[in-house]
Order: C-alpha cells, then sequence, then structure tokens
C-alpha cells in the first residue's frame, strides 16, 4: 500500500516553498514567524529563534499576562510551595514582540493569524504550542462545571489551588480518589507523582485518611520505583488499581462526588479527576489535529502533516515516543526554531536528538528520574534504546535526596530559559 | 486458575427489562507463539471457554483464542425474566476454572 503521509509530506513541502518566495520578491523585511501559546514549548522556540537568526522576526501570542508552571504544581497541592514560585511573566523576551491576546482563528492559505479583538499578524511561518485542554466529550459527568467540584488540576492555577484547598479542608480518615487516564496524555509520571505528594500531606496531617488510584492503565512511568517508595513511606496509604482489576472511571456524579468503574463505584471525599485530553483548542480550529486530537508532525521540521507553514511543538503534538513533558516541549521547542531558521533561509534542517528527563517527586528530599533520548526514524520520534534509563531501584537514601535537588535546579534551568 | 474475576450484574430489574452484564478476570492469555528469555516457546495458556447460565440455564458463551487480549473483558445483554442467580464460569487450557456468581430481583 502506498504510504498516504510520505505523499501529503512532499506535496507540504513543494507548496510551502512556493509560499515563502513571496517575501523576498517584495520587500527586504525579515521574515516573521509567529509562535501562539506561551508555555514551556512556545517561550522556548520563541526565545530560541532570537538566539539562532538575531534577523529573524519573532512574534510571541499568549493570552495570560503570567504562565502557571505545571512541574512542581503538586508541590503546591500538598502545601510544600507556593503557587507564586510556578508563575512567571513575560519581561525578559529582548527583541520580541509579546501580544497579549487569544487567537480566534488561522488562515492557513493566507498565512495569516486573527485574534478576539479583530487583528490580525501575517506570518512567513506558523508555530503552534497550544498544549492540552482536558476532554469534557470524554467522561460521562465530567465537563467544565464538575471541574469546579471534582478538579482535575492538570493545568495549573486556580484548579491547583482548589484540589489544594479541598485536601486541606478534608477532615482526618477521608477518602482521596484520583482517576488516571489512558495513554497518551500530558506528564505520563505526573498522577503518580501527585499521588506520592498527597500521600505525604495526608501521612503528615490526616495520618488515617487514604488515597485510592483509579487507572485506566495496566502499567505507568517509573512504576516500580514509584510502587517501592510507596511500600517503603507510605505503607497501607495508596491502593492502586489498574485497568485489569476495573479501574477505568467510566462516569463520575459530581454531586455525589462518586466516581463510577466497570464494576463498581467509589464515594470520595476529594476527588481528582485527570481526564483524557487534546491539543489546545486552536490545533483543531487551525486544522492541524487529527482524529486522535492531537497534532502529527514532521520529527525533523516539527511541521504539521495536516497544513504546510505551521508547526506544532510541545504537548498537543503526536512526539512518537517522546513523552509529554516540560522537558520534550523545551527539547521540540529548540529543534524546530533550528529547523525554521534553516528553511526560512533556505537551507536544509539538520534531524535532531532530542532528549527529556522527567523527574518526579515522591517525598520532600526523595527524587526518582527518567530519561530518553529520542531521534527521527520512520517518520516518527523513536527512541534510541540502550540511551535512557530510570534510577536505580535500590539507590541509597543520598541519591535520591540529590535527585530532589536535581529536579529543582533543572526547573530553575528550564524556566529560565524559556522566561528569562 | 487466577484469583481474581470481577463481574456487574443489576441487584434488580423490571421483567422484560434488558440489563447489561460485563465480567473480566485476571489472566496473561499467553498465545503459545512467544519467546522466552532462554529462547525456548512460552507454553500457551488462555482461556478456552467462557460461559454465563441465568436460573440454571445457559444464556450466554463464547470460545476465546489466542488473538484475545489479557484480562478479557467480557460485555453483553440479558433479558430480565425471573429472580435467580446468574453464574459465569471460566475455563482455561488445563480445564481449571473459574467462577463468579451473582443475584437479581426481577420484580
Amino acid at each position: 500500500m502506498p504510504n498516504r503521509r510520505v505523499v501529503i509530506g512532499g506535496a507540504a513541502a513543494s507548496i510551502a516553498t512556493i509560499a515563502l518566495a513571496a517575501p523576498h520578491v517584495h520587500a527586504r523585511t525579515p521574515p516573521r514567524v509567529v509562535v501562539v501559546g506561551g508555555g514551556f514549548a512556545g517561550a522556548s522556540c520563541a526565545r530560541a529563534l532570537r538566539l539562532i537568526d538575531r534577523d529573524l522576526a519573532v512574534t510571541l501570542i499568549e493570552q495570560n499576562t503570567n504562565y502557571i508552571a505545571c512541574p512542581f504544581s503538586n508541590a503546591v497541592l500538598a502545601g510544600l510551595r507556593n503557587i507564586e514560585a510556578q508563575s512567571f511573566g513575560y519581561g525578559g523576551f529582548d527583541g520580541i514582540e509579546i501580544v497579549q491576546g487569544r487567537v480566534a482563528a488561522v488562515d492557513a492559505e493566507q498565512h495569516r493569524v486573527l485574534l478576539d479583538d479583530g487583528s490580525t499578524i501575517d506570518y512567513a511561518r506558523l508555530v503552534l504550542a497550544p498544549g492540552i485542554d482536558p476532554r469534557f466529550d470524554a467522561l460521562p459527568g465530567y465537563d467544565a462545571t464538575a471541574a469546579e467540584i471534582m478538579p482535575h488540576a492538570w493545568k495549573a492555577g486556580p484548579q491547583t489551588l482548589l484540589l489544594r484547598d479541598q485536601l486541606r479542608a478534608m477532615e482526618d480518615g477521608g477518602v482521596v480518589v484520583i482517576s488516571a487516564p489512558a495513554n497518551p496524555f500530558r506528564c505520563p509520571p505526573g498522577p503518580y507523582e501527585r499521588a506520592s505528594l498527597i500521600a505525604h500531606y495526608l501521612k503528615t496531617n490526616k495520618p488515617r485518611s487514604k488515597l485510592i488510584i483509579l487507572d485506566a492503565k495496566d502499567g505507568f512511568s517509573k512504576q516500580r520505583l514509584f510502587e517501592a517508595a510507596w511500600r517503603e513511606l507510605y505503607p497501607g496509604l495508596i491502593e492502586w488499581v489498574p485497568l485489569s482489576s476495573g479501574g477505568r472511571v467510566t462516569e463520575v456524579d459530581p454531586a455525589t462526588r462518586t466516581l463510577v468503574t466497570e464494576f463498581d463505584s467509589y464515594r470520595a471525599d476529594v476527588a481528582n479527576v485527570i481526564p483524557p485530553q487534546h491539543a489546545g483548542r486552536i490545533a483543531k480550529s487551525a486544522g492541524v489535529a487529527d482524529q486522535t486530537g492531537w497534532c502529527p508532525v514532521d520529527p525533523v521540521t516539527f511541521e504539521s502533516r495536516l497544513r504546510p507553514g505551521i508547526h506544532v511543538i510541545g504537548d498537543a503534538a503526536i512526539g512518537g515516543a517522546m513523552p509529554k513533558s516540560a522537558f520534550s516541549a523545551n527539547a521540540q521547542a529548540k529543534a524546530c526554531a533550528a529547523a525554521l531558521a534553516a528553511l526560512l533561509r533556505e537551507r536544509e534542517p539538520t534531524p535532531p536528538k532530542l532528549i527529556n528527563t522527567c523527574y518526579s517527586l515522591v517525598a520532600p528530599g526523595y527524587g526518582i528520574s527518567i530519561a530518553g533520548v529520542y531521534q527521527p526514524r520512520d517518520g516518527l520520534l523513536a527512541e534510541i534504546e540502550g540511551a535512557g534509563g530510570t534510577s536505580p531501584l535500590d539507590a541509597a537514601a543520598e541519591v535520591r535526596e540529590l535527585e530532589a535537588a536535581y529536579a529543582e535546579d533543572w526547573f530553575r534551568t528550564i524556566t529560565s530559559e524559556a522566561f528569562g | 486458575m487466577t484469583a481474581r474475576a470481577l463481574i456487574s450484574v443489576p441487584k434488580t430489574a423490571m421483567r422484560g427489562e434488558i440489563v447489561e452484564i460485563r465480567a473480566m478476570t485476571a489472566h496473561p492469555m499467553e498465545t503459545g507463539y512467544r519467546t522466552g528469555l532462554n529462547g525456548t516457546n512460552i507454553p500457551r495458556n488462555i482461556i478456552r471457554r467462557f460461559a454465563c447460565t441465568y436460573d440454571g440455564e445457559e444464556v450466554f458463551s463464547a470460545d476465546l483464542f489466542p488473538a484475545i487480549s489479557a484480562n478479557p473483558f467480557i460485555a453483553f445483554t440479558l433479558i430480565a425474566t425471573t429472580s435467580g442467580t446468574i453464574e459465569f464460569v471460566w475455563t482455561d487450557d488445563d480445564g481449571k476454572t473459574q467462577t463468579a456468581s451473582a443475584d437479581i430481583t426481577v420484580t
């Protein structure tokens, strides 16, 4: 059978070349790259573009004045960190035009972005970094209103504080239920780090309480490390119910804070529903998301397989073996920026090697990690076997402590790279 | 066989009502086609047959094959006709069985 993706890719490349010829003919104004979304992917990409080629014009469109980072937000839930430490502004973007606004639509034919206020911005190439949105059509009973009672807290900000405050208000002896989705979703180890740090909070403040994880999967990232740590630190406190034990949540009832599975139902005092997700809103309206809800991209340039001239990076993109993480988003952003600079100068982009590391805190001063290296293969980002790994299962306490410190260092580094 | 089966049967139903029945058992469903670490075949070990009886009469059954996933999940519907016991039996390659049952009250 002919490979349809390859055919589409070929056509896309030629259309893009024709479209890009225009700026060179009309004027000496530098080609403009417009980046939509000021999270780890978008902010990193805008800054990397300026570093790689100072002659490019770069516009970053973001609807909020501040970005609230997800990594370490589980520590906010557990009362170990202030939400202010998660907040980053857009003051340090020298040479980059920052537009505060919400993108209403993308006109891929005209290479133009339309904002809510009616203004338009033309681009030579567009980068979409819209992150994720919870799917409020995927789990019966779970919509935006239900999320005010059973928070997802999967986009950091008010949802994080809502869940934190519910945990604070819960009485000792209460039951916390976390519902974890099937793959793919943002931050694969996230639900289990969250369970760990909530367990730490419960053990410290409400020791008669219990935490249940209802999971739509039979396995998860760093599972052996998490489970070993749970046995050691929180014996009897965390119960993980995998898919094969009937863990998949099929329905929720916010009125009674009940989570229904295929074989049972669970009444929660605090319910954290992490629902299925898809690429952020603008991906769908720009036509770069496929039927999975995520965005297929070329693994070298991150150009959309569906709309030439539009690149998608970060959680919204189908990253192949690469997980949806802030580290991945930053790595993809830099690779995409390098590819954009090459494409706009009509040079051949170099296939990247990308690294990801995910740190998780199991308790204060107890960190674990997983790392991987990825490169384009057969049209996707594939993991290079043997190049990554996880923390050792039988490490000494000092190793865990060091990894917790590395996690903090990583957060400082990546946020200063993304936000200045 | 394995230790645990999960079933979902409504406790009550109206006479003539169509009710959904769900059943799942933890089982590796080893196909017999995989090679183990030492290079020899991992022996086949699958559930061959699943059957459900309602008030003593078989109302649903299925033959299972190696292409069926681990922890097979089976869902089907019944017409609630009478109060009684709904029983489930899973039989594996060795003839060992796993059973579960639940009562339904029909009014």
